[in-house]
């Protein structure tokens, strides 16, 4: 019954802040090992939608889901309230708009979560470390200066560390909210890069802003507005024959 | 006179005044400063400063004077010790629980009560640690006298709570959010993200609180003077009476010693110990906020 290629399923979420509807009735399937990304204009609920697939709402008091989001294979849903989102956030990592390493040595960024999970011991630590770092392609030019403070790195490496520090406890699902929106033009094409490397190993869901990006690194685009799902497709499909007016009007910047 | 004029004329006033009362308390400063150089000076031309640095013993008032600093130096640095393995930790450990833990409410009633620690006159913390924590402790520990560093050192330090927590929150409560979430996001707990995350972030911050704990636990007077006894002594066993310089100021400052006299010039001699002290301290926590600079 179970797609085998479906990695997750959102179906009638809800979300509320307070007395704020901010996402209403979503439903979308969450291709395994490929990029979707979320589209839309400021407010349109792409980042809340984004956080509730590791449970970043329960930090902040007066947040309320609905719905469900199965996480596949094991079918459990990740916003029922019976489960941890600790345990969520054990297996799916985040990517922030904004570089956010910690005030650690490239070497402990990465292991942090690995240690918050209990594992010391060196040489794991040292394998993960070096898998993951080559995986966010950034290994070649940190490996000599492991013990070296983060916040030494560019803005651009800082967030590709944030990658690898994502990268390293093995996540069934990686998000991204907004991942170059802080980062220069170089950057940015070296983080897309990467995402499109990635999705061979893990499924991805990102938020964008910029339209080009979407299309250049994902496989399914969903577009949002006001809470709402507006249309979901195969990217190429979004980007050149939208079937909804708004998707069109708001990929060919008539609003936005 | 036109409109501008008469702005340009009350705008310079008003910078003057200013200026004055910036140089006012300046000039105070130096005036303090100048005063405890200036009668230092005269005690140290009748004291030498080996005698001052080396000496074992400070008895200023006896027949026989001994002018050795060191006993009360160790006094101060005793209580002053104990004070801050009270206050150092459990003041960490407030302000790690009102940022990061309390309820909004719970941080809404704590805050002002631990604010109200500080403006208990520390007068009524000497007479607590000399006639309640003193006879309470003397049941655990027999050996220890009725004046000690001991009780006094606990007091202050439960005294100095507050400011330690509350430089130490506001620290804390300025890591930005992004970096609390990158640590949530990995799926570390809050007690993880405390002390893992957000203690090293806001590491300068509270740096900057221990030094103000420091500094205050040194410069505090009143506890010690009542509860600490009166005898110069260089020991490092906290059950023994002890002086610190602080101490000794005021217990010299109320007797009668003759203006001019050597006796009234320890005082001078106690203080500018006191201040280089605090000073370095100070200078100790400048340097720590300079170089370990957050990059958000």
């Amino acid at each position: 019954m179970v797609n085998s290629t479906l990695k997750s399923e959102v179906r009638n979420l809800n979300f509320h802040y307070g007395d704020l509807h901010a996402l209403k009735n979503i439903n979308l399937p969450i291709e395994r090992r490929k990029v979707t990304a979320l589209i839309g204009p400021s407010g349109c609920g792409k980042t809340t939608f984004l956080r509730c697939f590791n449970r970043m709402h329960d930090l902040y008091p007066h947040n309320r889901y609905g719905g469900e989001i199965i996480l596949y294979p094991d079918g459990i849903n990740i916003v029922s309230p019976e489960i941890d989102p600790i345990e969520i956030r054990m297996q799916i990592s985040m990517v922030f708009q904004k570089p956010n390493p910690f005030p650690k040595s490239i070497y402990e960024n990465v292991a942090y979560g690995l240690r918050v999970r209990g594992i010391k011991k060196k040489q794991i630590l040292d394998e993960k470390v070096e898998k993951s770092l080559r995986g966010a392609a950034l290994w070649e030019e940190v490996k000599d200066r492991l013990y070296d403070p983060a916040f030494e790195l560019s803005g651009g490496q800082q967030q590709r560390l944030c990658i690898a520090r994502a990268l390293a406890t093995d996540p069934r699902i990686l998000l991204f909210d907004e991942p170059t929106s802080a980062l220069d033009p170089t950057a940015t094409s070296r983080i897309e890069a990467l995402i499109v490397e990635l999705k061979k190993e893990v499924t991805i869901i990102i938020v964008t802003h910029n339209m080009q990006q979407a299309a250049r690194v994902s496989d399914y685009t969903a577009f949002m507005y006001l809470g709402e799902l507006i249309e979901f497709d195969n990217t190429d499909k979004i980007f050149t024959t939208p079937a909804n007016r708004l998707t069109e009007e708001y990929i060919t910047g008539r609003f936005g | 006179m036109n409109h501008s004029q008469k702005r340009k004329i009350k705008e310079g006033a008003i910078e003057t005044i200013l200026f004055l009362c910036a140089l006012f308390s300046v000039f105070i400063t130096l005036g303090i400063v100048f005063i405890l150089s200036y009668e230092s000076f005269g005690f140290f031309k009748e004291v030498s400063l080996k005698e001052f640095f080396t000496g074992t013993q400070w008895t200023p008032l006896f027949a026989e004077p001994k002018f050795g600093i060191l006993p009360l130096i160790m006094g101060t640095l005793l209580t002053t010790g104990i004070a801050l393995s009270v206050a150092l930790p459990l003041g960490l450990l407030v302000a790690v629980y009102l940022s990061e833990f309390a309820p909004h409410k719970m941080r809404e009633i704590i805050k002002p009560v631990l604010e109200l620690l500080a403006a208990v006159p520390t007068v009524v913390y000497g007479y607590f640690a000399l006639l309640f924590l003193t006879p309470i402790l003397q049941r655990f520990i027999p050996d220890l006298s009725g004046f000690n560093a001991l009780s006094p050192g606990i007091i202050m330090g439960i005294m100095i709570i507050p400011y330690v927590s509350s430089v130490s929150e506001d620290a804390m409560i300025a890591v930005p959010m992004h970096i609390r979430e990158g640590s949530y996001a990995m799926g570390a707990t809050k007690f993880q993200t405390a002390f893992k995350v957000i203690i090293p972030s806001a590491f300068s911050g509270i740096a900057a609180a221990f030094i103000i704990g420091i500094s205050r636990a040194i410069g505090e007077t009143m506890v010690v003077a009542i509860a600490a006894g009166g005898m110069p002594n260089l020991t490092a066993n906290p059950l023994e009476p002890v002086q610190t310089l602080t101490a000794y100021i005021v217990q010299v400052s109320l007797g009668d010693a003759p203006h001019g006299t050597v006796e009234y010039k320890t005082i001078f001699a106690a203080g500018i110990t006191l201040f280089f002290m605090t000073l370095g301290f100070n200078i100790l926590g400048f340097w720590l906020r300079k170089r370990i600079r957050e990059v958000y």
